[in-house]
């Protein structure tokens, strides 16, 4: 079979016509988000960038929780459904840290202090407990059937829910912040300085966690593992361990986002695992579930679309926003099983 | 001759399922060693436990001198066995230079993995050309060759192939069999899994026979390749 032919055969008569079937939806779904975009701009184009911060900052938030689930389900195909509840834990610690523990209840140096201090031990925080879940419940877990450690995750979620009931109480709790509360006007627009920092602080994770997953050794050991366990540890890779670092990473990064949570938001909730960990799975899977980008192109996408909607003049408006979102997801779904960024990958066996 | 390795009346079961009952196996310094058997005669599975991925129910395995069953596999690759696994398992979504730099992964000496890596280049000129491609889209025989070459990137002192010519076009397995007498040149210790059991008793110097878990028949692979009940049972003349 010469490559010629293969190349110019595109399919059925029938593939052929689902194909432009496809493009058509694509296109005028897109031409409709685009006069929904565009009136809006000219009916109000400072509420419009206003609005857009807010939901890339909401969006890079999700990123930070997503990459958990893709990370985790990119080397042991598991659905970690404890990664939002660690996250809950994250902003439970960060709460507890600056307010209770080192008694910071407003800006100054020391709480600034208090603050870097925090990210980096809420950072532990996460890493541990995801490093010490993955080692008690699923590594035991690893060649069951698949069920087995789904329904485990299942558990390990409801189990940090009610540690999180415990140390929060059922009623969500305000906290104070120790963040400068002034705004930065750019062009009209007022950005707050929480929502700086956690571009300054959340981009770097961001592009940090991307290093070590594609430059560095740990990094290679990581994509080998997720292809071929066997394989690689015929390469002398401690697969184990390997497997260990990433729930590590995950974990770090849930953490870091409790704390930015925390201290945006303000409210800490016991169920908050659910509600944000849902929309971070959803990332992830919009993405391509186990492509990095992928969920960090899926976080920024749901983040604005709930910004754009919840806040717009012409929208659908704050009861639908979960609607809205999830409409999307499946419309983006039917056209591109694999996510945004998700591969179908076609391998010789 | 010194003894390389020494598998000594090992048994490995998956479950309840025994699928090596009592091998027992030596490895000389400089040897070509086979196996040949059937399929499911357990003949995987010996390598699978020489080489850490399964740990045996009862009996040892020493390399060198040192017992080395119950050691983790990722360890194992350390102390010089390298191991090119039944399927070839290559990493399909990776390029043949990841894969080969993966088989060099424990070597911290940057300049002896750049020559090895020229080396294996040279044993394969087919992946020179594929460098850069991913180790998936490339035909059955450049995957295998490409997981023997990855094997050779570990620095083996004792290099084990799973079935090398499987599935391979009769041209390629001639080739296969013509770079196992170069690797050993090398002054690299084989032990060779085949079920083309004419080409692998053509290349071995001895040779084990497995039939449903245990050890049937050995002996010099010239002897075998003579006697009846193995000319009638796995070379087919």
């Amino acid at each position: 079979m010469s490559n010629a032919t293969t190349q110019k055969f595109k399919g059925t008569p029938g593939q052929i016509r689902n194909a432009r079937i496809e493009r058509a939806g694509a296109i005028v779904i897109g031409a409709i988000a685009l006069v929904w975009i565009l009136a809006n701009i000219i009916k109000s184009p400072e509420q419009f960038a206003q609005v857009t911060v807010l939901g890339l900052r909401n969006g890079l938030l999700y990123a930070l929780i997503a990459l958990g689930y893709t990370l985790v389900y990119g080397i042991i195909e598991l659905i970690n459904f404890a990664h939002g509840d660690l996250f809950m834990l994250g902003t439970l610690f960060s709460s507890y840290f600056l307010s209770v523990w080192l008694k910071q209840q407003n800006s100054s140096p020391t709480g600034w202090a208090a603050f870097a201090a925090c990210l980096l031990l809420v950072m532990v925080f996460g890493a541990v407990i995801n490093v010490l879940i993955e080692r008690l419940a699923y590594r035991r877990l690893r060649n069951a059937p698949r069920l087995a450690p789904l329904i485990t995750a299942v558990g390990m979620s409801f189990l940090l829910n009610f540690i999180g009931l415990k140390w929060n109480g059922s009623t969500p709790r305000q906290w104070p912040t120790v963040i400068p509360s002034f705004d930065v006007h750019i062009f009209g627009v007022r950005i707050n300085m929480v929502t700086i920092i956690l571009f300054f602080i959340g981009v770097p994770l961001l592009l940090g966690l991307n290093f070590i997953v594609n430059k560095t050794k740990q990094g290679k050991a990581m994509r080998a593992t997720a292809q071929d366990k066997d394989a690689a540890a015929l390469m002398g890779i401690n697969v184990n361990k390997t497997i260990a670092f990433t729930f590590a990473l995950g974990g770090a990064m849930a953490g870091a986002a409790g704390l930015f949570y925390q201290q945006a938001i303000g409210t800490t909730n016991y169920n908050l695992g659910f509600q944000l960990g849902l929309i971070a799975f959803t990332s992830a899977v919009l993405g391509g579930i186990g492509n990095l980008w992928g969920a960090v192109v899926g976080a920024l996408l749901i983040g604005l679309i709930q910004g754009l909607n919840d806040g717009l003049p012409i929208a659908l408006g704050q009861q639908w926003s979960q609607s809205v979102v999830f409409t999307i997801l499946i419309i983006i779904l039917v056209f591109k099983p694999a996510g945004l960024l998700g591969k179908v990958t076609t391998e010789k066996v | 001759m010194s003894t390389m390795l020494d598998v000594k009346n090992i048994e490995v079961a998956y479950g309840k399922i025994v699928a090596v009952k009592d091998v027992s196996l030596t490895v000389n310094k400089g040897e070509i060693v086979t196996l040949i058997g059937s399929n499911g005669a357990g003949k995987s599975t010996t390598l699978r436990t020489i080489s850490g991925l399964i740990k045996p129910r009862s009996g040892e395995i020493l390399f060198e001198g040192n017992r080395i069953d119950g050691v983790p596999g990722h360890d194992i690759v350390g102390m010089g066995i390298c191991h090119s696994p039944e399927g070839r398992r290559i990493f399909p979504r990776m390029t043949v230079r990841e894969n080969l730099e993966l088989g060099a992964f424990l070597r911290n000496n940057k300049a002896e993995v750049a020559a090895d890596f020229e080396r294996v280049l040279t044993l394969f000129p087919r992946l020179k050309e594929r460098v850069e491609q991913r180790a998936g889209t490339m035909s059955g025989g450049e995957q295998q060759m490409l997981a023997v070459s990855r094997a050779l990137m570990g620095s083996p002192k004792l290099l084990l192939l799973d079935e090398p010519s499987m599935g391979l076009a009769p041209v390629l397995v001639e080739m296969i069999f013509e770079t196992i007498t170069k690797i050993r040149e090398q002054g690299i210790t084989i032990l060779l899994i085949e079920q083309n059991a004419n080409a692998a008793l053509e290349v071995a110097d001895r040779a084990y026979v497995l039939e449903s878990g245990n050890v049937k028949m050995s002996g010099k692979a010239t002897d075998l390749r003579k006697d009846d009940a193995v000319t009638k049972a796995y070379l087919g003349h």
